[in-house]
């Protein structure tokens, strides 16, 4: 895998985001500070209700952070206005647990719509959506429908939808909690090849420790809206984990006796 | 026995031309401002993507009303608009005012609901790949909603086949109208009959078309 240096391509700064709800706010993310290297697979995991998906739609301001900037590959997207931030989000792909396709139209064409959005010419687009098919492995399920294909395949074609804009990072929202394990195992493999052969920043959201333990290069632990632990897996960066936490350091890293109050 | 609905063969005819006119031109209005209405109303609800109470409380209580209106009722209230609209309260094209005037407001009931049906993760998705309202609502919405769209066409236009039968009492004339007048009015039970039979077959054949296309465009 190509290292690009130690480049922030997405950098959160001290974001919050409360929900208000019948007994008061609920604050999902709790002021979070987080640094995204370019061309790392960050992982953030937590228990559910930990606020990992809120921070994840906070990247691309589907939520709207009450604090804090977001800046992705240089631009704050919290200052920006709508126009512009619909241009920077052709630029950031996401993926999803329920993988959110337009069921209606084939697979082919659920390619294609981000390019229609994007104003890529026809001819372009055609190209473009057989690369990613290509890439993906679904070339000859081009003109079938997602209801004809399995949740492994449905999820190839999100993320093939995801890459259709070349995005330099990807969001993954519980890509593969709705994959049995063997599915999981290949959607982390093509999440792989983006991350070495692409060159895409890959943002992943989990609750399954198996996914984090093979394929994230960084890990970032959330518990009640907070990040509480962050480390690397490469270098072995060992900042003080909070408590409770240790346990999720310990296992992703391999140690055991990692000691913890 | 049938010499009567023979003789009465060219207004019939006439009938069915002026009730396709009025249920045409109301299907069109449906279309044209009750699909996006409907879709106003589905984005300013509480929860959606551009929830604002006001606008909401405002299009609902329209939309209520006119459909809580006793039909007859609304033809009478709305005389002075149709004048101002078609020049004059009498006639068929008269008789299409209240007509797409009901049609916008039950077809946009319709169109909300099927709206309600698209997941939220494939609107989500859209936003995340800086789809805009346009390319949401066309590219997203209604493909994901287009079977639901279909069905709620062909109820709502068997609904005006209905609400047109009552259009005489405007001159709006019509196969409600002929059999009423020919049939009823005149004591000739065939004429009614065969004018009844002919409303059947045009609904069964909306409904039968509407249900086709519906069923053909959902691949889900």
């Amino acid at each position: 895998m190509e290292r690009k240096g130690e480049f922030a391509i997405l950098s959160l700064s001290r974001v919050s985001k409360g929900f208000k709800l019948k007994d008061g706010m609920y604050q999902a993310v709790d002021d979070v500070s987080l640094d995204v290297k370019k061309g790392s697979i960050h992982g953030v995991i937590g228990e559910s209700g930990a606020g990992k998906s809120t921070l994840l739609r906070l990247i691309n301001l589907l939520e709207k952070p009450d604090q804090g900037t977001v800046t992705v590959d240089g631009h704050n997207l919290t200052e920006m206005p709508s126009k512009q931030l619909r241009k920077a989000r052709e630029k950031i792909g996401m993926i999803f647990q329920q993988f959110n396709l337009v069921n209606n139209v084939t697979v082919s064409r659920n390619i294609s719509i981000p390019l229609e959005l994007a104003g890529v010419p026809k001819r372009e687009r055609m190209k473009r959506v057989k690369e990613c098919l290509d890439f993906v492995g679904l070339a000859d399920k081009a003109e079938q429908y997602p209801a004809q294909l399995s949740g492994g395949q449905r999820q190839r074609v999100a993320i093939a939808r995801a890459l259709s804009n070349s995005p330099g990072l990807l969001l993954c929202d519980e890509p593969t909690s709705s994959l049995d394990p063997g599915t999981t195992a290949d959607i982390l493999d093509v999440l792989k090849d983006i991350n070495g052969g692409l060159g895409v920043t890959v943002v992943i959201v989990t609750h399954e420790m198996d996914v984090v333990k093979s394929l994230c290069t960084h890990v970032s632990v959330m518990e009640k809206g907070r990040i509480v632990d962050s480390f690397s897996r490469q270098d072995g960066d060992f900042r003080p984990a909070a408590v409770r936490t240790g346990s999720y350091r310990d296992q992703i890293l391999g140690k055991a006796g990692e000691t913890h109050v | 026995m049938f010499d009567s609905v023979l003789q009465y063969q060219a207004q019939m005819w006439e009938s069915i031309g002026e009730t396709f006119i009025m249920v045409g031109i109301s299907v069109g209005a449906a279309l044209l401002l009750g699909l996006p209405l409907g879709t106003l109303l589905f984005f300013c609800r509480k929860g959606q993507l551009y929830e604002n109470k006001t606008l909401s409380l405002v299009l609902n209580s329209i939309v209520n009303i006119i459909r809580s209106f006793p039909f007859l009722l609304l033809v009478v209230a709305l005389i002075p608009v149709t004048r101002f609209l078609v020049g004059t309260a009498i006639g068929t094209m008269a008789a299409t005012v209240p007509l797409s005037i009901v049609a916008i407001a039950y077809y946009s009931r319709l169109v909300e609901q099927s709206l309600l049906e698209v997941p939220k993760g494939v609107i989500e998705a859209a936003l995340s790949m800086g789809a805009s309202k346009l390319g949401l609502i066309f590219k997203f919405l209604y493909v994901e909603a287009r079977s639901g769209l279909v069905l709620g066409l062909t109820t709502s236009t068997i609904s005006f086949i209905s609400y047109s039968t009552v259009m005489g009492v405007v001159g709006g004339g019509g196969v409600g109208d002929f059999a009423i007048r020919y049939g009823y009015q005149r004591f000739e039970t065939e004429v009614m009959i065969y004018a009844i039979i002919v409303m059947i077959v045009l609904v069964q054949l909306v409904q039968f078309t509407g249900g086709t296309i519906s069923r053909l465009l959902d691949k889900r």
